[in-house]
């Protein structure tokens, strides 16, 4: 195997509980480095579920139970000797609706720095800017820095949370349907801004729209009641799906 | 006869078309009746429940008002330099009331002081590091218990711990601690609420970036929440220098010449000198006069320091909106 098609993160046999309620059925899915691996289903399936383990988000609900591993390179995160904070910095994570902090567009970035001990202003600055970049909103942002971020519009609050997340140069970025609240053009630069980052970061995100799984990611992953239903190429998936369920879910005669 | 027939027919089909239009008209007309009958019955429904609501709204500020101008109207006589400055002459019935004023600053600032932190860190504990479990219940349900004591209740366990058992004797230090017990419950309430208006997106969007939960709370959660506690401190600072049971055995004392020396020492307040003008001393009238100007005074200092803390919370709250 090249370095191309390696496994970043490896869920086997994941099973989680809300309390009595099993939200994910023996799960089993790899997501590969340098990929954009897509989760879709109707809502409810669980696929915001099974995102937010990647980076032990689920840690904040409380009353539920998981069983089952999953890895990090290789290493389990849930291992009761791996820290959490740990996991986050190297798994960042982009939410359905736009989380700026209530503070100022430089310091919603400086403030993912500072967090990770990085305090030197002059190398702040300049990750700032260089995430910003990456994120494309620098050119909407520099001239009004220290605007509250809470000005911003949908699109580009949701930009600014990417650039947040850029930030720290995590490995893995999971997106939990990051355009469900934006309007078709924020939305196509959102995916625009997928494509882009797909070449230095390994990617996964969570959808329930199909044409969008469809034009970003390489894999997809079907979720239905909690199961994972087929997980293949994303053309695959789209194409000739192998399962009836797919197919019935795809070509929309339900969901 | 065609020319005769054609405007005949004209004038059939216009007389016609007239008669139509009228009728209409007056259907429209009949509609328009029953849907305006409606519309006034559930405007004149509103505007008496309007008129209900307004009534009890001016009953309520008509009461403060009375208040303030009756105070205001009595107090004010005897308002003067030296009634502010000087300490009572004269068993009395002359002089000012300064370390009367002095006291009740020291109090609230220390009572203030003393409850503040601890009510804060005390809604972080219950709010952010505790999940929603039975015994996290029962803390919420002691605290609530705690606001309904009786004051004068804290007033005697202030004397029997702070006085006595620790030793710190009538003073200040005593007085503010018991002050600080009655109004810690309005702190944590407060302060509870504000953490929990913080959207819980906030959290996870700090925690996603790798800041640990300390982290997330003192740079995130306290700051975003500070505007709601500061209205908790408004409401205590109002109930502090106004509680008179609670400093009655701690603190308070009934005639001292000058200003307190230290946090151990004995000082006057003026809640407590209200109550001590009208019940003792041999000259009524001197002593009721001066009783209004303290309480004249008291109004003045609470509303003071309510509006220094509205004005910081305003500043906060509108750069935390945008």
């Amino acid at each position: 195997m090249d370095n191309q098609t390696s496994v970043k993160i490896k869920a086997q046999d994941v099973n989680f509980f809300y309390g009595k309620h099993q939200a994910l059925k023996n799960i089993k899915l790899d997501v590969l480095a340098n990929q954009v691996t897509a989760i879709i289903g109707p809502s409810g399936c669980g696929k915001s579920t099974f995102i937010r383990l990647l980076n032990r988000m689920n840690e904040l609900v409380s009353n539920t139970v998981l069983t089952g591993r999953i890895y990090l390179d290789g290493q389990d995160i849930f291992a009761s000797c791996v820290d959490s904070v740990e996991i986050r910095r190297r798994v960042g994570m982009v939410f359905q609706k736009p989380n700026p902090f209530p503070k100022n567009i430089f310091e919603n970035i400086s403030y993912a720095l500072e967090v990770n001990g990085i305090k030197n202003k002059q190398f702040v600055e300049e990750r700032v800017i260089e995430s910003f970049k990456k994120a494309a909103l620098w050119d909407e942002v520099k001239d009004r820095l220290h605007d509250s971020a809470l000005k911003l519009s949908g699109g580009q609050q949701q930009r600014l949370c990417i650039a947040r997340c850029l930030a720290i140069k995590p490995e893995v970025i999971l997106f939990d349907e990051p355009c469900a609240s934006l309007d078709p053009i924020s939305t196509r630069k959102i995916e625009e801004l997928i494509l882009e980052l797909k070449k230095d970061y390994t990617i996964a995100i969570v959808t329930h729209n199909m044409q969008q799984a469809a034009r970003v990611s390489n894999y997809t992953g079907f979720f239905l009641l909690g199961e994972l239903i087929e997980f293949d190429k994303t053309e695959t998936i789209f194409k000739s799906p192998k399962d009836q369920r797919t197919e019935d879910y795809i070509t929309g005669r339900f969901g | 006869m065609r020319k005769l027939i054609f405007p005949v027919r004209c004038c059939l089909t216009a007389g016609k078309n007239i008669v139509q239009r009228l009728k209409t008209k007056i259907m429209k007309k009949e509609d328009k009746r029953t849907i305006c009958r409606q519309a006034d019955s559930s405007r004149i429904k509103q505007k008496i429940g309007f008129g209900i609501i307004s009534l009890c709204m001016f009953t309520t500020v008509l009461f403060l008002f009375a208040i303030i101008c009756f105070i205001g109207v009595k107090g004010i006589r005897v308002i003067s330099w030296e009634f502010l400055t000087q300490a009572p002459r004269d068993s009395m019935t002359a002089g000012g009331v300064a370390p009367a004023i002095v006291g009740t600053i020291c109090l609230t600032l220390g009572a203030v002081l003393f409850s503040f932190p601890l009510g804060v860190a005390c809604a972080i504990y219950l709010c952010e590091y505790t999940p929603k479990s039975y015994i996290v219940n029962i803390i919420r349900i002691s605290i609530n218990n705690l606001a309904g004591v009786p004051s004068v209740v804290f007033g005697l366990f202030g004397l029997a711990v702070f006085v006595k058992y620790f030793g710190f004797g009538v003073s200040i230090l005593s007085g503010s601690l018991a002050l600080g017990i009655v109004v810690l419950p309005v702190i944590i309430s407060a302060a509870q609420e504000a953490l929990l208006a913080v959207p819980q997106s906030l959290r996870e969007a700090s925690l996603a970036v790798g800041a640990t939960k300390w982290q997330t709370i003192k740079k995130l959660v306290l700051p975003a929440a500070m505007p709601g506690i500061l209205t908790g401190v408004i409401l205590s600072i109002g109930r502090v220098a106004g509680e008179t049971a609670p400093i009655l055995f701690t603190a308070a004392a009934f005639y001292l010449k000058g200003y307190p020396k230290s946090i151990f020492s004995e000082v006057m307040a003026l809640p407590y000198h209200i109550y001590a003008l009208m019940t003792e001393g041999s000259h009524p009238d001197q002593q009721t006069a001066i009783a209004y100007g303290c309480c004249l005074i008291l109004l003045c200092l609470v509303l003071l320091v309510s509006a220094i803390a509205i004005f910081i919370r305003q500043k906060q709250r509108s750069y935390y909106h945008g």
